[in-house]
């Protein structure tokens, strides 16, 4: 008999006044009883209309219907015949538009809680597995994967198991991209990005840090004079969007890849760390996106009294996570909706003193769907700050297109690629993640790593 | 890792090195920087290639102890290893089809003049180099500079080598003397940049000038290294560090510089005094 609860299980979280001085994770997970119960909560339908939500057809109910047994391991091995970084998805995809939003438990009441669930069982697996992954037979073939971000850990990870001898070139000093770098900790924990990272390593995946490639070594130099087949290129977002407004280069002004960066990557947060960070009263966060959401909530913990989000449209049109805005909201971050800025005002030392702002209002739907705002007429304030960061998306690095003959993008430089195998206009070289599709998420990077795992398999076998 | 092949100590405040990195050493140009962090918890920062050498697989830092990294890096010995060096970024200089140029260094930012005047004079062009230090104690590279030059200019601040002056005075005497040259390439201080600029506008002579603003990652993700140029945003990171120096802002260039300077120079105290206890 069905749990018939019209409310998911509650996720255990930090208490936001404590979280919000702190790096620590926010959501503490399901405890077995949680998961079992939340569980027994699927009808398991005949339609399964969760799998078509999900980007890599994840057989949820056939998942669920484990947990519930109290088959957690036996679930575990359910998720990873489709996704490769279940701990990492079941913490940042948008499940509310994906899996979640199919869910018919959804029509009336709260959808099944299937992040959670896919969390609990990744969680699991990771505490109690001590089988270490074994690196297959070697099938004497070798790929090149650039970037080591969602989609390439993704590429790297199935052809490594198919037997090729990979190489992942990474242009940081540590590996795993944008969830090391952009993603903060007390959203996904490090360690457990490191722990996918060594079960690559056990797979016999080498991986190469410090290798910008495009600059160091260009593609044409990977496939011509080291003797790879194929090349993935998973190099993701690049440059970061400014709004081109005035005061954007003033001191205290950052993107928010280089405030992100700056916290997670380097650190800063740390007394001791040597990458500093300013120190912030008041902080402005341009932006509505899970980025925006991030940086905000960092500023907050590393000591800003007070943080406003700025977001041109209303909350129903934010593009992040329902769940990080809920967060956002309990820890105590400002929403600013209907504002944008237009200048950023210098104080004495020409640091950010203020941000000035006009109101908007929405009219008819634009090219994208979401309602376009227009600006009300003498509608401007502004906001005292010390601190303005600029979350608005970014535009692909025009490094690999720059350095690789042939290789044909998107005017916005998106690098253009068969969606059925990611391949790209040079034969033997496959793209996917954001460099394909510009920002998007982590489990579309991951679906389109594994589209082109397959491809490469399939195209190295007919040579 | 990277070892240290070569150190050398140029006066008591720089330091040059010849760091084993094989593959960026095959790849670097004039006017490329790269990346380097000493240690795991080490901050990232940008150096300019002073030199490189292909057949040995080295490429040379020239640096000034200015904050906790480079007080860190200089307190490393020859056959030590440094944690990450990542490279050759940004955009090489172009030199190619310059017939007479005048390179201008000023302090350490000499040690990034010194390769351009270096490829200059191989390819065959006249070189001029003025290159000026406040005083006789921090002169670097001048038998090198000598080497390379079809005039060497000397200056200090304090007339202590060369002649006592600054190098926009002898650049403005060698123009006023009747010397043309094709382009006038100035690396140093933005103070100093900004000043070459200045003078050269009124002549109407090209001037490329190297910026070195802060970075993080390099690559192009952080645009902490923004600068307006023209009036449009650049990054050093990926569009320079080499740039048209009448239209760079470098009033903006020297504010965001600025930036962490407190911290920097209480992380280096906190550096050196850590190393002080050691001794003890």
């Amino acid at each position: 008999m069905p749990n018939m609860s019209l409310k998911k299980n509650e996720m255990p979280t930090q208490d936001p006044n404590v979280r919000n001085k702190n790096f620590k994770e926010v959501a503490l997970g399901y405890t077995k009883e949680q998961a079992i119960d939340e569980a027994q909560r699927c009808l398991n339908c005949k339609n399964k209309k969760c799998v078509s939500g999900c980007p890599v057809n994840i057989d949820i109910p056939a998942f669920i219907h484990e947990v519930a047994e109290g088959k957690f391991e036996e679930a575990y091995q359910v998720i990873a015949k489709d996704s490769s970084l279940p701990a990492v998805c079941g913490r940042v995809c948008p499940q509310e538009s994906q899996c979640e939003g199919q869910c018919v438990r959804g029509i009336k009441g709260d959808p099944v809680g299937i992040g959670r669930l896919e969390r609990f069982v990744a969680d699991y697996h990771n505490a109690n597995n001590t089988e270490k992954a074994v690196k297959p037979e070697s099938n004497g073939h070798k790929v090149a994967v650039i970037g080591s971000g969602p989609s390439g850990l993704t590429c790297a990870g199935d052809l490594a198991k198919m037997g090729y001898e990979v190489t992942i070139f990474e242009a940081l000093h540590l590996a795993g991209g944008v969830l090391v770098y952009g993603i903060p900790e007390f959203r996904l924990p490090k360690s457990i990005v490191q722990k996918e990272i060594d079960g690559l390593k056990d797979l016999g995946v080498k991986v190469e840090t410090n290798m910008v490639i495009g600059k160091v070594l260009s593609i044409d130099e990977l496939k011509e004079e080291y003797g790879f087949e194929a090349v993935f290129i998973g190099s993701g977002a690049g440059l970061p969007k400014f709004m081109n407004i005035p005061g954007e280069n003033l001191k205290g002004v950052y993107s928010a890849n280089e405030f992100l960066t700056r916290v997670n990557l380097m650190k800063s947060y740390k007394e001791d760390s040597d990458t500093p960070i300013k120190q912030n009263k008041r902080v402005a966060v341009v932006g509505g996106g899970n980025v925006a959401m991030d940086a905000a909530r960092s500023a907050l913990r590393l000591g800003a009294e007070e943080v406003y989000i700025i977001y041109r449209r209303s909350r129903e049109e934010l593009p992040a996570r329902a769940e990080e805005v809920e967060h956002a909201e309990e820890e105590g971050i400002i929403f600013k909706f209907l504002t944008n800025p237009v200048e950023i005002l210098a104080d004495e030392n020409k640091f950010a003193g203020g941000i000035k702002c006009v109101e908007m209002e929405l009219g008819e739907p634009d090219a994208s769907g979401r309602r376009r705002p227009i600006v009300k007429e003498g509608s401007e304030f502004e906001i005292p700050v010390d601190c303005v960061i600029m979350a608005l998306g970014t535009s692909p690095n025009p490094l690999i297109k720059s350095t690789t003959r042939g290789l044909e993008t998107q005017k916005w430089g998106g690098i253009i690629v068969e969606e059925e195998t990611g391949l790209t206009s040079r034969e033997g070289i496959y793209a996917g993640g954001d460099a394909v599709t510009g920002a998007a998420t982590v489990i579309l990077a991951m679906g389109a790593g594994k589209t082109a795992a397959a491809a490469i398999d399939e195209y190295i076998k007919k040579q | 890792m990277y070892r240290i092949a070569k150190k050398v100590e140029l006066n008591p405040t720089v330091t040059r090195m010849d760091i084993e990195a094989p593959l960026v050493a095959k790849k670097a140009e004039p006017g490329q920087f790269i990346i380097l962090r000493t240690d795991e918890e080490g901050e990232r920062i940008p150096l300019t290639v002073a030199d490189y050498d292909r057949e040995a697989g080295t490429v040379t830092i020239i640096f000034q102890k200015v904050g906790a990294t480079t007080e860190k890096l200089g307190h490393l010995k020859e056959g030590e290893y440094i944690q990450d060096f990542v490279g050759p970024l940004g955009t090489a200089s172009e030199l190619e089809g310059l017939k007479k140029v005048a390179v201008i260094g000023g302090g350490v930012g000499s040690a990034i003049a010194y390769p351009v005047a270096k490829k200059l004079h191989n390819l065959g062009a006249e070189v001029h180099s003025i290159v000026g230090f406040r005083g006789k104690d921090l002169v670097i590279l001048e038998d090198e500079f000598e080497a390379v030059s079809d005039k060497f200019v000397k200056m200090s601040d304090d007339g202590t080598w060369g002649t006592k002056g600054l190098v926009t005075n002898a650049l403005k005497d060698l123009i006023e003397s009747g010397e043309t040259y094709d382009e006038v390439i100035a690396i140093g201080p933005v103070i100093m940049m900004k000043f070459v600029a200045a003078l050269t506008k009124e002549y109407g002579i090209k001037t490329i000038v190297s910026m070195n603003p802060i970075m993080v990652d390099g690559t192009g993700m952080c645009g902490g290294c923004r600068l307006t140029v023209g009036g449009e945003t650049k990054f050093a990171c990926v569009d320079g560090p080499d740039f048209d120096g009448h239209l760079v802002d470098f009033d903006e260039a020297m504010e965001r510089g600025s930036m962490y300077r407190p911290f920097e120079a209480k992380k280096r105290e906190e550096t050196c005094n850590l190393f002080a206890k050691e001794v003890q």
